[in-house]
């Protein structure tokens, strides 16, 4: 029931649970997927899977149109060089990711690695979920390990998007990758002028993005996505494969 | 490209004009100065020059690439991957992998991406390209890393993944005959390392690899699924910036010394997106182990990857573990490089990073007031067999015991062997593991990747308190040994031992010449 709805309207793949069975690693056995065995092909293997194309319960970006996306919520704003043991200390990377329970622990654990200075935690303790949409960072956000438990975490927490004045390059990559965390950059140091609690939108437009901060009454300028646009437009790495015919396609 | 504007940073020198004051011997750099140029830096990072540099010596022309438009090592390996006869900085491609690396802790994950995305019953692209190596949660009562083992075992047999590097008897890791160890430390003992290749790996230190001559980055997990299904990877084209060590390596100073001096240069983020290419007089005379120490912290300056010109010392190594053939490529005299760093490496000194950051650079004499609580000796950057061998030789020539507890994890069981087994040049045939007893260190670990990354409560030399460690890894942001208060000083392993003695930091010179 559950894989049919899903095949409907990709959208309900974000609410869809599936059974806690003993493989921990497959979250879902939709009727659709078939494995088609054929030779080795020259290139790549000719592995065809009859999902849809936005592939995972996990993505978010995939089950909606990229054009034109808002983001609303409360803030929340770190400093500069907050590293993955920050974001998500390493005795949690056990969790494994691509398990829907795990998935959910994790997110309980996001940005629990900030030092005591931060007073008001990300998540609070013994909560699941944040209440904060945006996360506001200073230089190099994500720096340190390439774990995808980092952008995992944050978008499994409830996170929607990262305004930051710079980025590592694997977080920046794992985040676009995953779908599950929207990095956006900023030209000018948002961390200093925001504060945690503050209520901003985040507009993503054709060229010109925004973000409003309506506490401030401040707006700034967002820099364009750059040549990780095609891959977040299509959905991520495996959807964008797909629409380059990198890997066959889903079959209709 | 030719150079055009020159920045009025001071750490470019042209190649013609070699005015020592320009050239980067750090003696005389005091706290303020190092300061100010912190910010000169990245003012000017946006105006960096493209230098040309004058001719490379003897090489063999690089396989791919025309003449008249010269590419770095990085392009010329990327463009061969892609199978095109020319790349340059920010091209998009697609890439062939030739080894993809994972381990415990991505291991798993990575699986998991693949069969959701090419099916359950879906085959790898090439099971005898993969390299699964357990090392980060091993010898640990936690369920859950004993369970994620168990999770590559399943994965390894059903897609007769050739190179699984099992353990499944925790309490004694020399019952297990395939066991390893340290996944990148591993990866060059087992001879997956060759020049030219593409490697990737689930983790961030897979640059280490760089050493070799090849292409070597970190992925994550969707990444590594990807890989796995297809063998490529979408890739950017970095350019390049090019470090040039010359000069007699001084006695005390160790490769950890000169990557901790660069990322103190030029910061964390100083490398972003960029190939960082080391060469020069100094590079050519260290030994592999050091010039994986070397590549190993790339990532720690925000590099994609980092690389070393293979050379006889290369080629000795790589063609004693692998009958895989290859073929290294080099630099064109003519390529384009995004920035120009000069290095006279006698001029240097033994350095610490300081809490809480792998930039955070200070002179180890400079922190000699610092008490500390204790000593680690391991991972993938100060873990190795000549980190054990350098640590041994600075206990012996002292010839006293250690103030604090210093633990020691060989990286991998080759490395715990030689611990065991090699004689310390000039000890008179005693072993680094009888010099170490006999200095009153801990017994060497289990091999592993230990307390570098802290890992689950019960992780042998876990930072639990919020103690001050002198170490010989890689990251000191907070909280990385466990502790969110811990203070990490990254070290040279003589940094290390030298401070072990004294109970401070120290500069090793204390004790050696």
């Amino acid at each position: 029931m559950a894989a049919s709805l899903q095949s409907v309207n990709p959208t309900l793949s974000r609410n869809l649970s599936s059974p806690n069975n003993s493989s921990s690693f497959v979250p879902f056995r939709s009727p659709f997927l078939r494995f088609n065995s054929t030779s080795v092909a020259p290139d790549f293997k000719p592995l065809v899977s009859f999902r849809n194309a936005s592939s995972s319960f996990v993505t978010r970006s995939a089950a909606e149109p990229q054009e034109r996306k808002t983001f609303h919520g409360l803030c929340y704003v770190v400093g500069d060089n907050i590293d993955t043991d920050q974001i998500i200390p390493a005795e949690f990377l056990t969790l494994v990711p691509s398990n829907p329970d795990e998935y959910e622990k994790l997110g309980s654990h996001a940005l629990v690695g900030l030092p005591a200075a931060y007073k008001e935690r990300f998540v609070q303790p013994g909560e699941m979920k944040t209440k904060y949409s945006i996360i506001i960072g200073g230089e190099n956000f994500g720096c340190g390990s390439s774990r995808e438990h980092a952008p995992v975490c944050l978008g499994a927490a409830g996170a929607k998007a990262v305004v930051a004045q710079s980025y590592a390059r694997i977080f920046f990559r794992n985040s676009v990758a995953t779908g599950e965390i929207y990095p956006l950059d900023s030209e000018v140091r948002v961390c200093d002028e925001c504060k945690t609690g503050d209520v901003a939108t985040i507009e993503l437009r054709e060229g010109d993005s925004i973000l409003i901060n309506h506490t401030t009454g401040k707006e700034y300028k967002l820099k364009a996505i750059g040549d990780a646009g095609p891959v977040i437009d299509a959905g991520g790495i495996f959807a964008y494969a797909r629409k380059a015919g990198m890997i066959p396609s889903a079959a209709p | 490209m030719a150079s055009s504007v020159i920045s009025s940073s001071p750490f470019v020198c042209k190649s013609s004009s070699s005015s020592s004051k320009k050239d980067l011997g750090f003696s005389s750099f005091t706290k303020s100065s190092q300061i100010s140029i912190h910010r000169c830096q990245k003012k000017s990072i946006s105006r960096k020059i493209v230098s040309v540099m004058a001719p490379q010596k003897d090489r063999s022309p690089g396989t791919t690439g025309s003449v008249k438009t010269g590419m770095t090592m990085t392009e010329k390996i990327l463009a061969r991957a892609a199978e095109k006869s020319l790349v340059v900085p920010g091209d998009n491609i697609w890439v062939n992998v030739d080894v993809l690396m994972t381990h415990d802790v991505c291991g798993p994950g990575a699986f998991g991406i693949f069969k959701r995305e090419f099916g359950e019953k879906a085959k790898v692209w090439d099971p005898e390209k993969i390299v699964v190596i357990p090392d980060h949660y091993i010898f640990t009562a936690d369920k859950r890393a004993n369970r994620n083992v168990d999770i590559m075992r399943e994965h390894c047999k059903e897609q007769n993944i050739k190179y699984f590097y099992d353990i499944t008897d925790l309490g004694n890791f020399k019952a297990n005959p395939d066991y390893k160890g340290v996944c990148h430390v591993a990866l060059a003992q087992e001879g997956h390392c060759r020049p030219g290749e593409v490697l990737l790996g689930t983790d961030s230190h897979t640059c280490t690899a760089g050493a070799f001559g090849q292409f070597a980055t970190g992925i994550g997990n969707t990444d590594a699924g990807f890989v796995l299904g297809t063998g490529k990877i979408l890739l950017k084209v970095p350019p390049t910036m090019r470090f040039i060590l010359d000069g007699e390596m001084p006695s005390y100073l160790q490769a950890k010394d000169l990557i901790l001096q660069i990322i103190g240069e030029i910061s964390v983020a100083g490398a972003t997106y960029k190939t960082m290419e080391f060469s020069g007089t100094c590079i050519e005379s260290l030994s592999m182990e050091e010039r994986m120490t070397l590549c190993n912290m790339v990532v720690e300056a925000g590099g994609k990857n980092g690389v070393i010109p293979p050379d006889a010392t290369t080629l000795n190594y790589v063609e004693n573990r692998t009958s895989v053939p290859f073929e290294p490529v080099y630099s064109d005299g003519n390529a384009s490089f995004v920035a120009d760093y000069r290095f006279d490496v006698s001029k240097l000194e033994p350095v610490v990073a300081k809490p809480h950051s792998p930039d955070n650079r200070a002179l180890a004499r400079e922190c000699k007031d610092v008490k500390i609580d204790r000593v680690y000796i391991g991972s993938c950057t100060g873990g190795k067999t000549e980190d054990f061998m350098a640590a041994a030789k600075l206990f012996h020539a002292a010839g006293k015991k250690v103030k604090v507890p210093t633990f020691l994890v060989p990286a991998t069981q080759k490395v715990w062997m030689d611990v065991y087994a090699l004689p310390v040049p000039g000890s008179g045939g005693k072993t680094c593991a009888q010099i170490f007893e006999e200095a009153g260190c801990d017994t060497p670990a289990s091999p592993s990747c230990g307390a570098c990354l802290g890992g689950p409560a019960d992780t042998y030399a876990r930072l639990n308190e919020p103690q001050v460690c002198v170490s010989t890894t890689n990251r000191n942001f907070p909280g990385r040994m466990g502790h969110k208060e811990g203070q990490i000083y990254l070290a040279s392993p003589y940094t290390a031992a030298a401070s072990a003695l004294t109970g401070h930091v120290t500069d090793p010179r204390e004790f050696l010449q």
